[in-house]
């Protein structure tokens, strides 16, 4: 039996009052299509750090995009720094795939110990089929009880005849047999990785591979996918580099970092690609001051970002607040983890959301967007980082560990034209007001080099010229002006992602629009109409166009990864909800799949 | 003044560099003097306006940003040195100097002092020395004597030896090491001149009195005296000196010849170059 998974192309409803704005990639494009169900197969492989499954997983993702597949890949590991356990993820199918789904079709097996520590992520069914050597002894109760099907995969014997043949590339040949991988995309990707490791690496692995698929011959072929014809131009990406896109299409040219879990390899992968753009990245001391010399860089005229995690925004809260009331547009980054204090450093929840709109002290405005997907992070970064421009404000991107270390095969995004334009003051500067009180809120900033602006940025509150002032006119008149640019801005449609249409709604946010999307068009198929809206902007807050998302929505689920339930507490303070209210939330790092949102929708009617 | 004028910075003098905002500080602060060595040396060394800024922190010396006509930044409470460094790394055409108290410097943002030393970042960094916090009114800072009983929040001492700024700034790599006395405006202003001028990160301790808090600082006009040694760039020879010194010998103590930190920047490539290596 295949496992299905339905299409997450969902019909949107575009809201006609909207200001057009510029392309940016968009569901909306993909909303014309109707609804398909198309297949998916989910696969797992463990073993411990060394046993190569990563490298397995990552190959046959390529080799499946190469093979006309989308699909994602995510990594789970261990707490230790080498070696312990590791859980290679992928989810194919031949249309796009944007949550990891609900359970596991097929899971190699390389050792037990490693593959119980992922007991709790890695649900099978009877219909799953689980492929282990014997000689690992007997199975563990999670897999017997699950009933999955067993397959017994002899290493030994089939790298017989292999000198240095790995288990790996046996596994990854076995998988691309059983999902019906044209072989050559497999040694396609192999040639191109081991280029440079010479001809008896190459034959070692060839050899595996092929083992793999003759043995694949004689297994079960209900898992063959059909591939299709995908889009022209397609991208494998990472969440994390995708925000390091973004970042840099929007116009970034200065980044200062601190590493941390799982934020570093946005800013790895800033280093020399930055470089070669004429930017600047700079390793600092700790988060105090990769901020401010963010800070520093944005004063001097360049669009700015930093990344963190949870501890590191902590770290940062005090200068978010220089950022707000001086003025000096930023853009921190922070991929959440599981908290509090160090947390959970390599696994997702949805628990920074406090911190991120609260966390400020002092009234202090700013903008804060989520990515909901491996290819929004490219859109959301891009557009946070024109709205912290444009605004002269600091912007903070919620993004997550699920979304920032899965790779994804997306449509290659398209360039939207946000791009950081900053009001700078320039020409005749007599009598120049740095902070002049303007209908807008938004105050033309000298550049440093620019004769006459002269003017000194402030974090104690101040005069229009940028003096400190402790008078109650000056403090009211700027708290209005900073409140107000936020306020008059323009977000047009970005605010939130809304699909579908329906009596009930599901509310969410981040990475738990993947699986609500996936939810919401099962619940469709099933005849139950349902409408999703994803925030994608969390501050300032979008009463009135929340309002009109809600009319004639009569139930909403809100679906959240959150102990707290955060993000349910911040609609019912800045929203109106409606009476019937459901909230599915839980803590991370366990993922909420398509399927309990949709037995909570299921459930409701 | 016509907009060439000031884009040349000819013959700009002192008092071209301040503002017309009134200091808070108290009659006899020894900071108002160190104002005028920043205007002095600024003038000498002929800069623009626009392509100057002062970045601080906060305190009563972290104010002189306001005071002068320059660009400047007056940030958070021990940061100015990350702040000044992100600045002069986006902006390399610019002349960068950090000033702020050793409170805001050496306690605060003490990590932030001994990385900036070490990155050797072109910067120069004023300290106002006053061995007190004078913002919060009168308590023990990184370099007050451990037997100082002035402050209610230590009643006893700090019984904490001192930082030694200097002896740190050397160990951790400062290319230009200098102290001076807030009595000396001209001999602060000479230093300015020569840590701006010398590459990479000059560090200037001067030693400015906090009649408030510190009244008996009025007496350091007896004790300090000019060092009647040429400066060194033997790290070993300006570690003994500043080791063996009583905290009050001005002049330049260490002239190190490390290269700044250059970023590594090429327009080698476009964007979409680097998209490419995404594609399938
Ligand atoms: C995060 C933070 N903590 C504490 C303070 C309070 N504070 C303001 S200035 C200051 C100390 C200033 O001492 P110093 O840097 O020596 O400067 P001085 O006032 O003596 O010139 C302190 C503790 C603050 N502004 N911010
Ligand atoms: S309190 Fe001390 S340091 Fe502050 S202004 Fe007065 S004299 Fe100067």
């Amino acid at each position: 039996m295949l496992s299905t998974a339905e299409s997450t192309r969902a019909s949107g409803s575009s809201e006609a009052n909207e200001p057009s704005e510029p392309s940016r990639p968009s569901r909306a494009r993909k909303s014309a299509q109707d609804t398909r169900v198309a297949s998916s197969v989910s696969i797992a492989l463990t073993g411990s750090g060394g046993s190569g499954v990563m490298t397995a997983g990552q190959m046959l993702l390529d080799a499946a995009a190469r093979g006309g597949f989308q699909g994602m890949m995510t990594r789970s590991l261990g707490p230790q720094i080498r070696g312990g356990e590791a859980e290679a993820f992928l989810r194919l199918s031949a249309s796009e795939v944007t949550c990891p789904g609900d359970g596991v079709d097929i899971l190699i097996a390389f050792d037990w110990t490693s593959t119980e520590r992922f007991a709790g992520e890695i649900s099978l069914k009877p219909s799953s089929l689980v492929l282990a050597d014997p000689e690992l002894g007997p199975a563990p109760a999670m897999i017997t009880g699950s009933g999955a099907r067993r397959i017994d995969l002899p290493l030994k014997a089939l790298l017989a005849g292999i000198p240095d043949g790995r288990p790996n590339m046996v596994g990854l040949g076995i998988l691309a047999g059983l999902i019906g991988l044209p072989e050559d995309s497999v040694l396609a990707v192999l040639n191109r990785m081991l280029k440079r490791k010479g001809a008896e690496a190459l034959a070692a692995s060839t050899a595996g591979i092929q083992a793999g698929y003759a043995a694949a011959a004689d297994m079960p072929a209900d898992f063959r996918l059909t591939a299709a014809k995908q889009a022209a131009s397609r991208w494998n990406i990472s969440g994390n580099e995708a925000i390091g896109v973004g970042a840099l299409r929007g116009g970034v040219r200065f980044v200062a970092a601190y590493p941390i879990t799982p934020a570093t390899e946005i800013l790895e992968w800033l280093a020399p690609n930055l470089e070669h753009l004429g930017g600047e990245l700079v390793q600092a001391e700790d988060e105090l001051a990769s901020i401010n010399m963010a800070v520093g860089g944005s004063f001097g005229g360049l669009a700015t970002l930093t990344a963190t995690s949870g501890p590191g925004l902590a770290l940062m809260i005090e200068t978010l607040g220089l950022s707000v009331a001086s003025e000096t547009p930023l853009v921190v980054v922070n991929v959440q983890r599981g908290g509090p204090s160090t947390g959970i450093p390599t696994k997702s929840e949805q628990s920074d959301l406090n911190i991120a709109v609260y966390g400020l002290h002092g009234d202090a405005p700013h903008i804060v967007t989520a990515t909901n997907s491996v290819a929004d992070c490219v859109f959301t970064a891009q557009w946070s980082v024109y709205l912290a421009e444009a605004l002269q404000s600091p912007a903070i991107v919620l993004t997550d560990q699920l979304l920032g270390q899965t790779r994804a095969i997306i449509e290659a995004p398209e360039g939207a034209s946000f791009v950081a334009r900053r009001e700078v003051a320039e020409g005749d500067l007599e009598n120049y007001l740095r902070y002049a009180v303007t209908e807008s809120g938004v105050s033309p900033m000298a550049i440093p080099g620019t004769p006459g602006g002269e003017y000194v940025a402030d974090g104690l509150e101040h005069t229009p010229r940028g003096r400190p002032s402790s008078q109650a006119e000056d403090h009211l008149t700027q708290l209005d002006k900073r409140n107000r640019k936020l306020e008059l801005f323009d977000y047009g449609k970005h605010w939130a992602d809304i699909e579908g249409d329906g009596e009930i709604a599901v509310v969410t946010w981040g990475s738990c629009t993947g699986p609500a999307r996936e939810a919401r068009v099962r619940a469709e198929a099933a005849g139950l109409k349902v409408k999703l809206i994803s925030l994608r902007l969390l501050a300032p807050m979008q009463t009135a166009r929340f309002e009109k998302a809600l009319k004639g929505v009569k139930k909403v689920l809100v679906v959240e990864q959150s102990h707290s339930q955060q993000f349910y507490h911040y609609l019912r303070a800045h929203y109106d909800l409606p009476k019937d209210v459901k909230v599915l939330s839980r803590p991370g790092p366990l993922p909420i799949r398509p399927a309990h949102i949709y037995e909570r929708l299921a459930d409701w009617s | 003044m016509t907009a060439m004028e000031q884009a040349v910075g000819a013959g700009l003098q002192p008092k071209d560099y301040k503002s017309d905002y009134k200091p808070i500080w108290c009659p006899g602060c020894g900071d108002y003097s160190v104002l005028t060595s920043i205007t002095k040396a600024l003038s000498v060394l002929g800069v623009a306006r626009e392509n100057a800024a002062v970045v601080s922190g906060i305190g009563c010396s972290s104010r002189i940003p306001a005071y002068t006509s320059l660009y400047g930044f007056h940030g958070v409470h021990g940061r100015a040195l990350a702040l000044a460094t992100g600045l002069k790394i986006a902006r390399p055409d610019l002349t960068v100097l950090v000033t702020g108290g050793d409170g805001d410097g050496f306690s605060i943002g003490g990590n932030h002092f001994l990385h900036a030393c070490r990155r050797n970042v072109d910067l120069t960094y004023i300290v106002m020395d006053n061995q007190v916090y004078g913002m919060t009114k009168g308590q023990a800072s990184p370099t007050t004597a451990s037997e100082w009983e002035g402050s209610k929040l230590t009643p006893h001492g700090t019984g904490v030896s001192p930082f030694q700024p200097l002896a740190v700034a050397l160990a951790a790599g400062a290319n230009f090491i200098a102290r001076g006395y807030a009595g000396d405006p001209n001999g602060v202003a000479r230093l300015i001149v020569e840590g701006v001028q010398h590459p990479g990160f000059s560090f200037i301790q001067v030693l400015s009195q906090c009649v408030t808090y510190r009244a008996e600082q009025r007496e350091w006009r007896s004790r300090v005296r000019p060092s009647a040694k040429e400066p060194t760039a033997n790290a070993a020879r300006a570690s003994r000196r500043i080791l063996d010194d009583d905290g009050f010998t001005t002049g330049i103590f260490y002239l190190g010849s490390r290269p700044p930190y250059q970023p590594v920047t090429a327009t080698d490539r476009t964007l979409a170059d680097i998209e490419q290596r995404f594609v399938i």
